[in-house]
């Protein structure tokens, strides 16, 4: 059962007393914009103009001879405006700032793209921006960190714990906690306290929403299984959405396996971890025996995190989503392959996916076809792809 | 009635504000949180609130969170908090536990809130549970005989304020500002006009806690609060001094300080 800000036994809030007034200001705005058709129109529009949607769908049929032969369809959140699916929520967000009276937004960002896509909204809304990024990423995506001063946003390295994506979030909401009075933060993906993993959806379940459309007019049918890689798992959700009631078609998630499940040196936290709290929701936690959370670990410094979203694990725990955890060297494996056969470069994230697909094409055979979400492109990823592939720079 | 009911009503007799310590278990190690927390009731300290170090504390600036580093490297759980928790029991003040919630959700919370009272504390301040998830906790100290302490923020409207309060025992955590433990060079003007916001929903005692470092800040806090509560300060000196002992004397001397200024508030 969902009751309000719950999924089952996960979600809600579990946050400092000072932070509940803006979380309730925030659902209410949400909540009113949702059933307004002004706030509708005026996103649905940038959407249209800016963002570039809705975006398209490309069959990777070269691709899917390396698995079994089932057909392969990509649902191209790369191609949207700074990259990839961040922008959906951001420009959602921003445009509920902007309701909300409030002039500076933050944000945690792990890769940098949804620190980018933050960047971005806040410049075309004239908006105040502070971007919080570990130390250690703003060293693997320093790219992103130039991508973010460009469009105006400060980034502040975050030195505290691991120095990376989890660290940020402390850190963003230690800010938070300070500045709420004026202050939005724009949470990339949909953990977080409530209204965050709900509102956040709303604003990606646009991707599964066209993509359930395009599907049905290009093949005649819905799919056999819907794929998408999962760190937060906001692109997960997004394309998911459209699909939880069509009980025909499998929802795939691919966490982040790094070294190996069986190593502890992984991120993925539903095949790897259990049910507890972390940043203001709960949900499967990578954590020790006293309840402290693990550091995660994968090449991908996106699936980073050592939490997921609570309907993650809602959707774990009845069945209707299965996850499975790919390993650095697969998603690595599947990322050459999809630059090699379709002359596409994907995000390392999203080549978590891709090797799924690998996977499960096989187990599939040669009638399936599989919808997989093209989560973002991997310009930020050339560097760490290189060295992976002994590339010189 | 817990020893922290007990401690409360006594200050409130005697016309005065109790003064509560924070200090991190295992920090700045493990025998050195025993004798610091020795040290801390002999100057004078009314209850001392022993902290469970958390990875993830988004309630606690640089000064907490590196203590807590400190003491998570040197492998701190829950049987050193228990331990602290005793300890701190024994030298006569009230005791209780400051924890983000996960740590007492992967402990079993039931069996938490009862280690808590099996060890000789009073209660659990929780800065992150909120009162809607709070049923199975509520239960649980119920059934232990321990105050849930919640915390409420300048930005908590009124209405909240009676539904926390309501949910509440042993005192009313009133956080000074918005923002993170640390120290401040004044005690921001939120914290009066919350204690007074406060006062009209509960007759429980109302203790501010956020950014105290001094005698004149306890003494102003004093005037309208029932307890005053002093963490990042006392950590800081732990953190600075040269040597262990040098800085026991220094939390010492700093709680005989404040230990005056509760007194001289009215």
């Amino acid at each position: 059962m969902i009751i309000e800000g719950h999924f089952g036994e996960y979600g809600g809030r579990f946050v400092p007393e000072a932070l509940i007034g803006a979380l309730e200001e925030l659902e209410a705005a949400h909540n009113a914009a949702q059933k307004d058709p002004a706030f509708i129109a005026e996103l649905a529009e940038l959407h249209r103009t800016y963002t570039g949607r809705p975006s398209i769908i490309t069959e990777a049929k070269r691709f899917a001879e390396h698995a079994g032969g089932a057909r392969i369809f990509l649902k191209r959140e790369d191609l949207n405006h700074t990259g990839s699916h961040k922008i959906n929520n951001v420009l959602g967000q921003a445009l509920l700032t902007k309701r909300m009276g409030k002039k500076r937004i933050i944000a945690e960002t792990g890769a940098g793209q949804h620190g980018v896509a933050s960047a971005t909204a806040a410049a075309l809304m004239g908006l105040d921006c502070v971007v919080y990024m570990g130390e250690e990423d703003t060293r693997r995506q320093a790219l992103n960190v130039a991508r973010m001063k460009l469009l105006g946003a400060q980034v502040v390295p975050v030195t505290s714990g691991s120095k990376t994506l989890k660290d940020a979030i402390n850190e963003a909401m230690r800010d938070w906690v300070t500045n709420v009075a004026d202050t939005h933060y724009m949470l990339g993906t949909v953990a977080g306290p409530h209204p965050f993993p709900t509102m956040v959806r709303d604003f990606h379940k646009i991707i599964g929403d066209e993509a359930r459309e395009q599907i049905l007019v290009l093949t005649g049918k819905l799919p056999d299984a819907v794929l998408a890689c999962v760190g937060g798992g906001s692109n997960a959700i997004g394309i998911f959405n459209a699909f939880i009631p069509d009980a025909g078609v499998r929802l795939i998630g691919l966490e982040a396996g790094g070294d190996g499940v069986e190593t502890g040196r992984h991120a993925a936290t539903i095949t790897g971890g259990s049910p507890g709290v972390l940043h203001g929701t709960r949900s499967y936690v990578l954590q020790d025996a006293n309840g402290q959370t693990i550091e995660s670990h994968s090449i991908s410094a996106g699936l980073d995190y050592p939490g997921v979203g609570p309907e993650h694990a809602y959707l774990h725990d009845i069945g209707r989503a299965e996850y499975r955890a790919i390993n650095d060297d697969a998603a690595m494996a599947a990322f050459e392959l999809l630059c090699k056969t379709e002359g596409i470069i994907p995000a390392i994230e999203t080549a978590h996916a891709l090797a799924g697909a690998l996977i499960v094409g096989k187990e599939l055979g040669p009638d399936a076809n599989l919808l997989i979400n093209l989560s973002g492109r991997g310009d930020k990823d050339v560097q760490t792809a290189a060295e992976y592939f002994g590339i010189p720079l | 009635m817990t020893q922290l009911d007990a401690v409360m009503a006594k200050v409130r007799s005697e016309n005065r504000a109790a003064l509560i310590a924070y200090i991190p278990a295992g920090f700045p190690s493990q025998a050195g949180c025993a004798k610091a927390i020795k040290a801390l009731a002999e100057a004078g300290v009314d209850a001392i609130e022993i902290g469970f170090p958390y990875s993830d504390p988004v309630m606690d600036g640089p000064v907490i969170q590196e203590a807590a580093n400190i003491s998570l490297k040197a492998g701190t759980n829950a049987a050193e908090v228990f331990a602290a928790l005793k300890v701190a029991s024994r030298t006569g003040v009230a005791a209780v536990v400051m924890t983000y919630w996960n740590p007492i959700a992967k402990y079993g919370v039931e069996k938490f809130a009862q280690s808590i009272a099996e060890n000789g504390g009073s209660g659990v301040i929780t800065p992150d549970l909120t009162i809607e998830e709070s049923d199975e906790w509520i239960a649980a100290t119920k059934k232990s005989g321990i105050n849930p302490i919640y915390v409420v923020a300048p930005s908590t409207n009124d209405e909240r304020l009676k539904n926390v309060t309501a949910k509440t025992g042993g005192f009313v955590y009133a956080a000074s500002m918005m923002g993170v433990t640390g120290t401040r060079d004044a005690v921001a003007s939120t914290a009066s006009e919350l204690v007074a916001r406060v006062r009209t929903v509960t007759d429980l005692p109302i203790s501010v806690g956020l950014g105290v470092s001094t005698r004149e800040q306890a003494k102003s806090l004093a005037r309208y609060a029932d307890g005053v509560i002093v963490g990042s300060a006392f950590i800081k000196l732990l953190l600075e001094a040269p040597s262990e002992q040098a800085g026991l004397d220094a939390i010492s001397h700093l709680a005989k300080e404040l230990a005056l200024g509760v007194r001289e508030g009215r």
